[in-house]
């Protein structure tokens, strides 16, 4: 199994994480928060990944006749899918507060909690 | 029927989030005073299914009792299986009964505590703190470390949307925001951790994975090669970087002072009182039951880091404590120094050390939550939390004062409360200079509290008018111009919201006088760290004995080094509001202060840094 998906998923995070720290709109903070988040997609169905499998779908399929990639980190997948939309979404709306209350979302101007 | 332990756990989930769905579909019908009581009896309920299993799991001829539960009848099959597992041991078990009566004397306070319902919905901060407390059960239930992220996030999206509850106002959303991200990424690092086990072991619960990484090659010869591989090694350090970004280990701290300065007071009584525990819990729970076998991480290895972020987090915490004028922020910053003392606890890796820290964490559960309980009424009363301003106004509050300083006495160790017990019974187990770091850290944190009572309740020191200081610095958050939870301020002090930090203190008080709970603390402890029988009871094999250890206790040196922390706070109360400068000079305290920035790519530069420490301490262990 090539090793080049895991780097790929260190790479996703490591550019969302890069994004996020140098943002200068909170819109685009969240977009990177959700690319950090892919890379986690990538790790897990990258972890299931089988040479030459198919869908675990065994209603055609007679169990044991071929390999079929891992049905676990596809349900994984799904849950974190959910997972981050209810946290990207929630932190949109916060970020739209955030605009309203504020007249800006750019971070650096948000300096209202310090020491 | 009689309910079973083990049919009861996933009950103690499903009741508040059950309590949660009904006041939804429900509340919007409802008034305001019945939407609150359902909840409050949701809340209660869950916490009676928790105390019964405690209770049945903590009787004397039942010694290693831990309820297990296979949610859909999914058993594993020669140690494999798809499965998904509740263990209810007597440390998960008490954490979600602690959490669940903290959650109820927070509903009970809030019955007059925000007296602005949101528009047309009575029913929603009780179902949100209801959902809260079916993801804080569930994660201290779970034996299954992908369920662990799921309820991590649950009580995280949970917890930011309580953060925001107030939504009109500006430093609400942005410490809500900061606290959102900095979480949510700290949970996404967990989750590339989960899969990189998922990944070398094919399981997900915490019993199989430790099994199976014993099982590697060269990591099975009885555990002299038995060290991790780089693989396992980014995967400790990246399960735990979310857990500790929960727990608020400096550096992954700096959403904490934000967002426990801006949420509704009820909120942080239970951010504060059982939320960042639970990630001190989780660090616990998943070194212990997963990588502290054969193949996982070697003790030494997991001691230094702990001590040193736990030293780091306590020494920075009670510097940032010291320093700060707005309560709110104050008592956060206390939580994050405590939060160190309980890591530096964890490090001893025994039986004492563990067990003491468990009670510590019992105790400040009840203090910490008084304390923020007290600064509510403050918030409400004067629509101020801000210690100079205050300064003399609490004089017509006496009973609020006596709160004040009894928690304050108590978070600097006092005897006979149960964090003075906590404290000398894991300050025992560590010894030497880390001793001497829990009289210094826990006499700082309870001064700050104590130079607040004596300016606010009994008006000592120099009138910040007359000084010229009560104007905040461009550097620092004041609380000058909070608002407050209620429309006008209160006239009288509604009787809920006094009997509830008194009750609260009483529990503290009660952890360290009732011997019984400490046998009780001390047998759940030797069952949180008897790695073999937590896999034994999830894999169906058979258990090994194992040796009981003494409960923790009072010693006469603990007892002594109580009064002396407590005297010393005292003291530091005293010296901090005699002195006629400026009350926040600390111009040599600006470098750690500035760090605190309140920007969101800053934090999560320090949590990519943090990352870096902690692989760092580990990388010794690697072969």
């Amino acid at each position: 199994m090539s090793v080049l998906p895991y780097l790929v998923a260190g790479w996703i995070f490591l550019i969302g994480c890069y994004g996020l720290a140098t943002s200068r709109n909170l819109i685009h903070a969240v977009g990177c928060l959700a690319v950090c988040q892919a890379s986690t997609y990538v790790l897990l169905l990258a972890v299931g990944y089988r040479d030459g499998g198919t869908a675990p779908v065994f209603s055609d399929l007679r169990p044991g006749a071929r390999p079929v990639v891992d049905p676990v980190v596809q349900a994984l997948t799904l849950t974190d899918v959910v997972v981050g939309a209810t946290v990207t979404a929630l932190l949109l709306a916060l970020v739209v507060q955030v605009g309203k209350r504020h007249g800006t979302v750019n971070p650096d101007e948000l300096s209202e909690l310090r020491g | 029927m009689t309910l079973t332990p083990a049919a009861t756990l996933p009950l103690i989930v499903a009741t508040p989030l059950l309590g949660a769905a009904f006041l939804v579909a429900a509340g919007r019908r409802m008034p305001r005073r019945a939407a609150e009581t359902a909840g409050t009896v949701f809340a209660a309920a869950t916490a009676v299914l928790a105390l019964s299993v405690l209770l049945r799991g903590t009787a004397p001829d039942a010694p290693g009792a831990r309820a297990v539960a296979w949610l859909g009848g999914w058993h594993p099959h020669g140690g494999a299986g798809v499965g998904i597992v509740l263990v209810g041991d007597r440390t998960g078990v008490g954490l979600a009964a602690v959490t669940s009566l903290l959650v109820v004397a927070v509903l009970a306070y809030s019955w007059r505590y925000f007296d602005e319902p949101p528009n047309r919905q009575a029913g929603t901060f009780p179902a949100l703190v209801l959902i809260f407390q079916a993801g804080m059960c569930g994660f201290a239930l779970t034996g299954d470390l992908f369920n662990a992220f799921v309820f991590f996030e649950l009580m995280g999206v949970v917890a930011y949307a309580l953060t925001g509850y107030r939504v009109e106002e500006k430093r609400a959303v942005q410490g809500a925001l900061t606290f959102g991200v900095v979480n949510s990424l700290g949970g996404y690092a967990t989750l590339l951790g989960v899969g990189l086990l998922y990944g070398r072991t094919g399981e997900l619960g915490f019993a199989q994975i430790g099994a199976r990484l014993a099982d590697r090659p060269g990591g099975s010869d009885g555990g002299a090669s038995g060290g991790p591989d780089l693989l396992v090694l980014t995967a400790f350090v990246l399960v735990l970087t979310g857990l500790l970004v929960k727990a608020a280990a400096v550096p992954f701290h700096f959403w904490l002072p934000d967002a426990h300065a801006v949420a509704p007071t009820p909120v942080c009584m239970l951010l504060s009182g059982v939320m960042v525990e639970l990630g001190v819990y989780g660090t616990a729970r998943v070194y212990w039951t997963v990588f502290a076998g054969p193949g996982g991480i070697p003790t030494a290895d997991a001691h230094r880091m702990l001590l040193t972020l736990g030293t780091l987090t306590a020494v920075v915490g009670a510097f940032m404590c010291w320093q700060q004028r707005h309560l709110k922020r104050m008592l956060a910053f206390s939580t994050v120094a405590h939060t160190g003392l309980f890591l530096v606890g964890l490090a001893v890796m025994t039986p004492e050390g563990t067990g003491g820290t468990a009670l510590y964490v019992l105790a400040h559960a009840g203090v910490k939550a008084a304390l923020f309980a007290a600064m509510g009424i403050l918030l409400d009363r004067y629509r101020s939390v801000d210690e100079l301003e205050l300064h003399g106004r609490g004089r017509e509050l006496p009973l609020v004062g006596v709160v004040c300083a009894a928690g304050g006495l108590a978070l600097a160790g006092l005897p006979p409360f149960g964090t003075g017990l906590g404290k000398a019974v894991t300050e025992e187990a560590a010894g030497g200079w880390q001793a001497a770091l829990f009289v210094v850290v826990s006499a700082v944190t309870g001064g700050a509290v104590l130079r607040a009572v004596a300016r606010i309740f009994l008006g000592m020191g120099v009138r910040p008018e007359a000084a010229g200081q009560a104007e905040a610095r461009a550097d620092e958050t004041s609380g000058t111009d909070e608002e407050p939870e209620t429309a006008g301020p209160l006239s009288r002090i509604p009787d809920t919201m006094l009997a509830v930090p008194v009750v609260l203190l009483a529990a503290a008080l009660a952890v360290g006088v009732v011997p019984g709970l400490h046998a009780a603390v001390g047998r759940a402890t030797d069952a949180f760290l008897d790695r073999a029988g937590y896999a034994a009871a999830v894999l169906h094999t058979p258990p090994a004995a194992s040796v009981p250890s003494p409960g923790p206790h009072w010693s006469v040196a603990g007892v002594g080094l109580g009064l002396l922390s407590a005297a010393l706070a005292c003291l530091l109360a005293r010296w901090a509001v005699r002195r006629t400068g400026p009350a926040h000079p600390a111009r040599w305290a600006a470098p750690v202060r500035r760090l605190h920035s309140g920007h969101i790519g800053d934090y999560v530069a320090f949590v990519l840094a943090g990352i870096t420490l902690v692989a760092a301490l580990l990388l010794p262990s690697l072969h």
